[in-house]
């Protein structure tokens, strides 16, 4: 029992009952966004603190380190899955910063706002580290119940419960086949951990197969990926805001930190077989989304199927399978939240405060709210991939590593579709900048404006200069594949 | 006649389609829920019941399920809240009403 390997969840929990008993110990009428600078403020420590936790290369190299365990190899904390961690992290204080004002006066029950939060933060930390089915489908219902509850949330708006239930029933019915998918691999090969279940030859089994693709569907499932793809859409629109950036941000990035985990750990040898799949399924996902989302009315619903789109486009990384591909899928990770930030910072100071997240709400944005609409410009540009922002670099790593595997179609379904999702994203700098608004100013506080101003900073400097991030994703693939 | 291994993934796939075609068919929430918790206990008697035929040493099956249950229960937990708050909204908790978003 080694605690100190998973003090990062440790004190994330510890976060989360702070929360829950600092809820109950304010009085009634007082604002809870205290409790969002609380955790603002804990969280970008322990983030920072984060960064002695790395195992430097040479010592992963010379075998003078030793991976991290903790419960006798079930949970592993190694550099991919803390770089993921602080992934999360990020994002969650990208989030609390915009979305403190929203919760105050949209939700009814605030104080539980940043308990659930943290409760998802802790799934998605323990996804990233799971070593094992149990520990990951642990993590995966950690993340995702906690997400039904958020994106129920708002119990003014009829969409809200909609989303949440909509969300729901997709989310158990993909867990329940996944968990039927984990029995059966369970069944043929006697082990649930990837490790043990690397070596073990009974895999190949009608059933270890079937089981095997059931897992793969359930994980399709919650990352979105086509013909799997149908709840992304109605959740992202009813959600409240945030919480939807948090689904596109920490949700999909967890989501995939196992993925990868799968099928380069537990089921390299199927894994195999499943490449060409996976670059068919992430080409769909390319032109599917890019297609469906100029087509929307709603910017969120835009934005849902842009995120799927954009989980297309980190398939692309994965169908690589080696280190290039994995280091472009974390580097894309890290620099969408960025660009997530900044896309929906705007969009929930517009929901919030125009009462809706068309584009029609987003008209004169420019007049009132300059800094707001020009760091969602900027953002959904990172998005679209057009340099200097991040996305330029982030894709150029993506389609070099595929490229270089041979793969070039896809490497061209990215360019054209990439260069379509222009269309739509500019769409809404159309609305913000030449369409006439109601002109009346926008109230910004402090924390969202940091957000914004923070995020759009990130976005180009790791445009222009990559190199620092690039050297920890690097840091982080290299280990993994030792 | 003694029950064995294929009795039990039988009894086990069974339930799963059951509670499949259910999740997929029905129309009411709480029923939609229902074919869930049975797609839910299927897994489960899967896990036992490879955890008692087979040749293992440990009793990961058996922990699996414990873990199982606990998620099932607070997932129908939560649907049966959402669908309690569904009626609040629309007095009805038929899934088809549910169209406010498209697209």
């Amino acid at each position: 029992m080694n605690f100190e390997a998973i003090s990062t969840e440790i004190f994330i929990l510890v976060l989360g009952l702070f929360a829950i008993v600092m809820d109950l110990v304010l009085p009634k009428n007082e604002s809870r966004k205290s409790i969002g600078g609380v955790l603002v403020f804990a969280l970008t420590g322990w983030v920072l603190y984060m960064f002695s936790m790395y195992v430097p290369e040479t010592a992963v190299a010379d075998g003078s380190a030793t991976t991290r365990y903790f419960m006798d190899m079930m949970y592993i904390v190694d550099n991919y899955s803390l770089f993921f961690k602080q992934l999360f992290m990020v994002a969650t204080v990208f989030t609390l910063l915009f979305s403190m004002d929203y919760m105050q006066t949209v939700l009814r029950y605030k104080g539980e706002f940043y308990a659930l939060l943290m409760t998802a933060l802790l799934g998605m930390c323990v996804l990233a580290s799971a070593n094992d089915f149990l520990t990951a489908f642990i993590g995966l219902e950690l993340m995702t119940i906690s997400f039904y509850i958020l994106v129920g949330a708002r119990i003014s708006s009829v969409n809200s419960s909609e989303a949440a239930v909509k969300y729901l029933v997709v989310g158990s019915v993909s867990t329940a086949i996944m968990l039927y998918g984990i029995s059966l691999v369970y069944g043929s090969t006697g082990t649930v951990q990837f490790y043990e279940m690397f070596h073990n030859q009974h895999l190949f089994t009608a059933a270890g197969l079937a089981g095997a693709t059931m897992i793969m569907i359930g994980f399709f499932f919650k990352l979105s990926v086509i013909p799997f793809h149908m709840w992304a859409p109605d959740v992202y629109q009813g959600a409240p805001t945030p919480i939807t950036a948090m689904l596109a941000m920490g949700s999909k990035a967890a989501g995939i930190a196992v993925f990868m985990r799968v099928i380069y750990v537990a089921f390299p040898l199927i894994g195999f077989y499943w490449l060409p799949i996976l670059a068919v399924l992430s080409a769909v996902c390319m032109i599917g989304g890019n297609i469906m989302a100029i087509r929307q009315n709603d910017v969120k619903r835009m934005l849902a199927y842009s995120s799927i789109a954009q989980a297309g486009y980190m398939m692309v990384g994965m169908v690589s399978a080696d280190y290039p591909g994995m280091k472009a899928v974390m580097f894309y990770g890290m620099l969408y939240v960025f660009a997530n930030v900044g896309a929906f910072t705007a969009l929930t100071v517009v929901e919030q405060q125009r009462g809706g997240s068309d584009y029609k709400s987003l008209a004169g944005l420019a007049k009132s709210a300059p800094v707001l609409a020009a760091v969602m410009t900027i953002s959904l540009l990172s998005m679209a991939g057009i340099p200097p922002t991040a996305g330029f670099a982030g894709k150029l790593y993506l389609f070099t590593a595929v490229v270089n595997q041979g793969y070039l179609w896809l490497a061209f379904v990215g360019f054209i579709m990439s260069m379509i999702s222009v269309y739509y994203y500019l769409q809404v700098a159309k609305a913000m900048y030449l369409a006439e608004g109601d002109g009346k100013e926008l109230h910004i506080s402090g924390a969202v404006r940091a957000a914004a101003v923070l995020s759009v900073i990130a976005t180009i400097l790791f445009g222009v200069w990559p190199e620092k991030l690039a050297e920890l994703t690097n840091l982080a693939a290299y280990t993994f594949l030792q | 006649m003694s029950i064995g291994l294929g009795h039990c993934l039988l009894l086990a796939a069974m339930l799963f389609s059951i509670g499949l075609y259910g999740a997929l068919a029905k129309r009411n929430i709480i029923a939609i829920l229902m074919g869930i918790e049975l797609m839910l206990n299927a897994v489960n008697i899967n896990f036992v019941a490879f955890n008692r035929f087979t040749v293992v040493s440990d009793l990961t099956g058996q922990l699996m399920t414990v873990f199982a249950i606990t998620v099932g229960v607070a997932e129908v937990a939560i649907g049966v809240a959402l669908a309690y708050r569904i009626y609040n909204d629309r007095l009805t908790i038929n899934v088809d009403e549910l169209d406010n978003m498209k697209g």
